[in-house]
């Protein structure tokens, strides 16, 4: 194997590289949280019931069967434009009634047909849980997905 | 076995592999779900079933990493664990905090943040069990000779401590939760446990090659720079879409294309080694399972995660059968069987006996290695499929995913294969021996 690299040498460039990319990694985490909180999301509609409604989200592991922004399970419809998918943009009272009743609709029972447990979330947890999908449908996620199914 | 504190390592690999069954019977279930979705689903939901079946496979490569380190360190070391009673004190707390977080996720109690679930109580618990861990182990690095296996090792176990103290920040905004979810989850996965696959695989190369250690330290430096170097900018691929900079779109591709290194480097290092000593050791099984490791996880994590790491592709595979079929194969390869290929290499000793079950052992490795590559075919044919179905052409994801039942079928076949290929492992380590490796007589 290579003469020309000594194992202290090796270690150097270890131990050197490392504290270097890690450096430059912070940084770049940091400007990309400044970039977050004044470019690509709306802090100033952040309100109390979008925060609330992302734990009504966490709170019922939505995460483990749908994709939010494609991250999550796969196993349900991505949701970071359900919103939109809704129809939202164009009437967000229809979005929300319709949101409301298909999770109040659920399980749907229909053989052969993945189902969506029943979360008997209250009136005040499916309004912060939409805040929080209708708000979600707003960061700029640079044209992601591609089209309304997501 | 030359030091007797390295017998803690035994109930570590014992919990792990119980943890491993679990795992794995909750992937079958899961399976299951997607061609009977009915089945269960009023009394254990889906999204139950995942959560333990992700959390166990985190949970039981940890106590695969602490039962390796508590087996490795006393002999690179030369003396023995700084404390028993805190290795014993660890792995009860830590086994009590995934018992509980199982049975508070069948209650429906969790947090929601995918593979943070644990209920808060749960972390803090794990997080203390880890700080006893970290304190014993550096105590012991500390006090004894200091090789760089164990340096690496404790340097990639210090970085799974710190990383992880990420998943108690959740802030209200999504993006930014996600910006720092990342910095558990990538991290881990594809920054400091790459240290600590590479410690474990270079102690096990010294031991069944028999290769100057010089040598293998020397190259054990190149790969993990290649791992950092790598694999903490190549967090930018999972930055392209979440509402960060545009930036990291050449950031993540560039550095991708980089994160395949060291998987490639380890893969020539190992088979080199092996090439080099020419010796044959008599533990078979344990040479295999560590060559195979580097091969799995140089397909697995490397190919396959580059493939759709470029953000024109991404942009249409992001978040599809794909992600699933790459996240297999990767953790098998990479972390699955690196701790496999440790007990392997272990148990004889721990157990006081010559190399047992070689040859069960050795058909295990085919079944689960065999299965666990259908089953990435097949989610990868899925992936592809849904992709140009959903991105392209705009059709509903459940209207697809009924076009592509057919693939969920034989992800069903493969995983009962791995079933049947797990349970034959976990016979062959624990069980009672049927037939051992004729002594070498040279040593």
């Amino acid at each position: 194997m290579a003469e020309y690299l000594t194992k202290s040498a090796a270690r150097n460039i270890f131990y050197g590289g490392t504290i270097f990319f890690l450096v430059l990694f912070t940084i770049l985490t940091l400007h990309s949280h400044y970039y977050i909180q004044n470019v690509s999301t709306d802090a100033s509609t952040l309100t109390e019931s979008v925060a609330r409604g992302k734990h009504v989200w966490e709170r019922n592991s939505c995460i483990n069967c749908h994709t939010l922004l494609g991250e999550g399970a796969y196993f349900a419809p991505e949701l970071g434009n359900v919103w939109v998918r809704y129809g939202g943009r164009e009437s967000a009272e229809g979005a929300r009634m319709g949101l409301k009743a298909w999770m109040r609709a659920q399980p749907t029972g229909v053989p052969g047909r993945r189902q969506m447990p029943q979360f008997n979330l209250t009136e005040q947890e499916l309004d912060d849980l939409i805040d929080f999908l209708e708000w979600t449908s707003r960061i700029d996620t640079l044209g992601w997905p591609p089209n309304d199914a997501g | 076995m030359k030091y007797h504190t390295q017998a803690l390592a035994y109930p570590y690999f014992i919990a792990a592999l119980a943890l491993f069954l679990v795992q794995v019977l909750a992937g079958v279930l899961a399976g299951t779900v997607y061609v009977f979705p009915n089945f269960l689903s009023e009394t254990v939901p889906f999204h139950i079933i995942r959560m333990i079946h992700t959390n166990a496979l985190l949970v039981w490569l940890l106590l695969g990493y602490f039962g390796a380190s508590y087996f490795l360190i006393p002999e690179e070391c030369e003396r023995d664990i700084h404390s028993p009673k805190l290795a014993w004190l660890q792995l009860g707390l830590f086994v009590f905090a995934a018992l509980a977080a199982v049975v508070s996720y069948l209650f429906g109690i969790h947090e929601g943040r995918e593979f943070l679930e644990q209920p808060l109580w749960v972390k803090i618990l794990m997080a203390i069990a880890f700080i006893v861990f970290i304190y014993n182990i550096t105590l012991t690095v500390l006090k004894g000779r200091k090789t760089v296996v164990s340096i690496v090792l404790l340097l990639g176990l210090w970085g799974a401590l710190l990383f992880f103290l990420f998943a108690f920040y959740n802030p209200d905004n999504l993006a930014l939760d996600k910006l720092y979810w990342w910095w558990v989850v990538h991290v881990w996965v594809e920054g400091v446990w790459e240290l600590i696959m590479a410690a474990m695989l270079a102690f096990l190369l010294i031991k069944l090659t028999g290769v100057d250690r010089e040598i293998i330290e020397k190259w054990l430096y190149v790969i993990v720079g290649f791992s950092l170097f790598s694999g903490l900018l190549g967090t930018g691929h999972h930055y392209y879409w979440i509402g960060t900079p545009q930036y990291w779109h050449w950031i993540g591709a560039l550095f991708s294309i980089l994160e395949v290194v060291p998987f490639f480097a380890m893969v020539l290092w190992a088979f080199y080694l092996v090439y080099q000593s020419g010796r044959e050791h008599p533990n078979k099984a344990a040479m295999l399972w560590s060559l195979g490791c580097p091969v799995m996880a140089f397909f697995g994590a490397g190919v396959l995660g580059l493939l759709h790491s470029f953000p024109s592709i991404n942009f249409y595979t992001h978040g599809t059968q794909l992600t699933a079929a790459h996240g297999h194969l990767a953790f098998y390869g990479a972390y699955v069987m690196l701790n496999l290929a440790f007990f392997t290499y272990a148990l004889p000793a721990l157990r006081k006996l010559q190399p047992y079950n070689q040859v069960m052992n050795m058909w295990s490795f085919w079944l689960m290695t065999g299965s666990m590559t259908i089953m990435t075919f097949t989610l990868a044919f899925a992936g592809v499929l849904q992709t140009h179905l959903q991105r392209v052409l705009a059709m509903g994801f459940m209207e697809i995913q009924s076009q592509i039942e057919l693939f969920y079928w034989f992800r069903l076949g493969s995983g009962l294969f791995f079933l049947i290929g797990a349970i034959l492992y976990l016979y062959s380590a624990l069980g009672s021996v049927r037939e051992q490796a004729a002594v070498a007589r040279r040593s």
